[in-house]
């Protein structure tokens, strides 16, 4: 083969090779937020615009709760936002909100939608559930902001 | 394990601070469109490019070599598409939500090594000629047939699991399994077992086949299904030294007994690089288990400190220790396959000889361990460090299912395997450019050898399963997929549009007695085994 050639087809072969690379590369980045949990971050656009300060625009839609958060545990920082769907809690893999908590139980709570209000529902763990400072029993209505205590975590519904 | 699964998922993800700022969620939008398409048409367009660089591949090699260029070149090209095309049309049916770089990165990575492998037998076939000896066996023909063997595996994985979480229940069997393979030649007479001086091999008739490589796989499933049982065991708490915490000495027997066998595989067998791999991936998965770095220190001193003793009196680790000190010291006798590895190395440089334009066959073992160094000789630098980012490529994808899937014994599996990819070829390829004795095991998918292949295309097959379950929609998961005690409303964290706020931003509120100050985790609570942050930082 022509030295020209060689030296061309050398280059050419070189360059396609990383072209796959970068092919490969570019699925990777357009994969970057699939399956980690990003997507359903997008029930965007329901939210009302950007209105007011960092406070809640209570006004713009709905009065619900939309969102529950951890304050205080080893997933604290940790946001949900409510779509409807229970909220299962407890230290087994398919939970919503997998505590890893030595006083929490496998399936140790529940938080649900009825109506236009959310409660929280022990499934039978052994250290409880606390709405505030209370133990609760059956299924009980969580207001906005109260403090659910489970094991060391506490978790609250924000509007 | 809370943390790998929650938020340590999303940690990568810019535009995650910020409760209530709606421009970040506007920012996250695109991610939606993306997570419902299942990518398997980039699959097969990837799949196709492979191909096409492939047959590339294999023109070039032909013309160099002066050979006859014809349409049959083009045929073969498109017989290797067909076999892909049918992986992934078992992809499509069996993992539709499989990971869709994994198999055309394999893929890539096997057509390659097959164009080197037939253009070393072309250099096998001049040389007999030259010489006047009988025309050797081609190579390249069986590693066909073995490729069609491996992706027949391949299919069989992923049609016969449906779900990597009943590998689990398998665990001791798997383990008992890889056992017995890794021990088998050691036991089996020498000339049914020793190839060049190792012992790792079988040989019925005219096929051998490499245990070790299967060995390798089911060292993983038993490791990850062992350590998701026994994982307190390596958690609990032991002495606090040099900012670590060591686990008890009772607790190290686990690790002694994998130390044991790596040790005997090293002894019994003279070989250095199944004893690496084994234990590194022990090492590796008591790692991601328990995130604890002192149980790698132990286990690298320990593993030093045996393979010294090792090198006091077994002659071959002696031999392959003087060779990695100075390859050229004897450069006609014991160093000759690692220096003409260098030397071809030094030839090919940045940008290679070109494709059949080097003389890769001067060193011994051309196309199975020392492939590397054909390629590099070839390919160049440049070339050379593709084929690497393709196998990180592999391994990270990996890495990612096992951050997005969500059962334990999943995050294990996909972490090991991508972990025994990523270091085998770092024992390879550290092997042939002298950073670490060099050792005599394959590069997965280039070299030429069947179990190999075969072992690879079945660990590929593995990951793509754990990557189909961790990309999968809740809503489409199958109902009897799950053999899991568990029934009820499944809102998987994945589904339930967690994102991490910095904790700083999370106003506390002032109720409850006992709350942590937001910014850290508690003080060292005895009870508390939360992994990140304490066991390091404390």
């Amino acid at each position: 083969m022509p030295e020209l050639v060689l030296q061309i087809t050398r280059a050419g072969f070189l360059a396609l090779l990383w072209l796959f690379v970068l092919a490969a590369l570019r699925v990777v980045r357009s994969d970057l937020y699939a399956a980690s949990g990003l997507r359903a971050a997008a029930p965007g656009g329901r939210r009302p615009p950007r209105g007011g300060t960092s406070k809640p625009a209570r006004g713009g839609g709905r009065s619900g709760p939309r969102a529950l958060i951890v304050t205080a545990g080893a997933l604290a920082g940790t946001r949900i936002a409510l779509d409807g769907r229970p909220i299962m809690i407890g230290r087994a893999d398919d939970s919503t909100l997998v505590l890893d908590d030595d006083y929490a139980s496998t399936r140790h709570a529940r938080i649900s939608q009825s109506g236009d209000d959310w409660y929280v529902e022990d499934l039978g763990s052994t250290n409880g559930t606390y709405l505030d400072r209370n133990k609760v029993s059956g299924p009980t209505r969580v207001p906005i902001g109260t403090p659910i205590r489970i094991g060391k975590t506490v978790i609250e519904l924000r509007s | 394990m809370a943390r790998p699964t929650a938020p340590g998922a999303h940690s990568g993800a810019p535009g995650a601070p910020g409760i209530e700022r709606p421009a970040d969620r506007t920012a996250m939008r695109p991610a939606v469109a993306a997570a419902v398409s299942t990518r398997r048409g980039v699959e097969l367009a990837l799949l196709a490019f492979a191909a096409v660089i492939t047959t590339g591949a294999l023109v070039l090699v032909e013309a160099n070599q002066e050979q006859e260029l014809t349409w049959a070149l083009l045929y073969l090209g498109a017989a290797y598409l067909g076999l892909l095309a049918a992986a992934h049309l078992a992809v499509r049916k069996f993992a539709p939500y499989a990971d869709p770089l994994v198999l055309p990165v394999a893929a890539l990575l096997n057509g390659i090594g097959l164009v080197m492998i037939h253009r070393v037998d072309l250099a096998r076939i001049a040389r007999a000629a030259s010489l006047g000896n009988s025309e050797p066996t081609q190579e390249a023909l069986r590693q066909i047939g073995w490729t069609a063997i491996g992706l027949v595996f391949f299919v069989g994985v992923l049609a016969f699991v449906p779900d990597h979480r009943t590998l689990s229940r398998y665990g001791y069997t798997a383990g008992f399994v890889g056992l017995v393979l890794l021990a088998l030649p050691a036991v089996l007479p020498a000339s049914l077992s020793e190839v060049n001086g190792a012992r790792i091999w079988i040989r019925i008739g005219p096929a051998s086949i490499q245990p070790g490589e299967f060995a390798k796989i089911l060292f993983v499933v038993f490791f990850a299904s062992f350590l998701v049982v026994k994982r307190d065991l390596f958690t609990t708490a032991g002495k606090h030294f040099l900012g670590m915490t060591f686990p008890r000495p009772r607790d190290l027997g686990p690790l002694l007994v994998a130390w044991g066998v790596a040790m005997a595989v090293l002894v019994f067998e003279s070989d250095l690089g199944t004893s690496l791999m084994f234990f590194g991936i022990v090492l590796v998965m008591l790692y991601v288990a328990t995130e604890r770095i002192s149980w790698v220190i132990i286990g690298l001193s320990i593993f030093g400190a045996g393979a010294f003793a090792a090198w006091t009196f077994v002659t071959r680790v002696q031999t392959r220790v003087f060779v990695w000190l100075d390859p050229f010291a004897d450069y006609n006798g014991r160093g000759f396959q690692v220096s003409q590895g260098l030397f071809g190395l030094a030839t090919g440089g940045i940008g290679g000889t070109g494709l059949g334009a080097g003389r890769p066959e001067l060193v011994p073992f051309a196309s199975t361990d020392f492939i590397f160094t054909s390629l590099g000789e070839e390919l160049g630098l440049v070339g050379i460090a593709a084929l690497l980012l393709l196998y990180c490529l592999l391994a990270t994808r990996a890495m990612r299912s096992a951050l997005a899937v969500r059962d334990t014994f999943g995050k294990l599996l996909a972490a090991g395997l991508g972990w025994a990819i990523a270091w085998q070829v770092f024992v390879v390829v550290g092997g042939v450019i002298n950073l670490i004795p060099n050792t005599g095991i394959t590069a997965p998918f280039v070299s030429y050898g069947g179990s190999s292949l075969v072992a690879n295309y079945a660990l590929v097959a593995l990951v793509l399963r754990v990557s189909n379950a961790a990309r999968q929609p809740a809503a489409e998961k199958r109902p009897g997929a799950a053999p899991g005690p568990h029934q009820g409303p499944l809102a998987p964290l994945a589904e339930a549009s967690t994102e991490m706020v910095s904790r700083d931003q999370v106003r506390t509120p002032p109720h409850g007695v006992g709350h942590q100050p937001a910014g850290r985790p508690g003080p060292g609570d005895p009870t508390d085994r939360a992994p990140r942050g304490r066991t390091r930082g404390e």
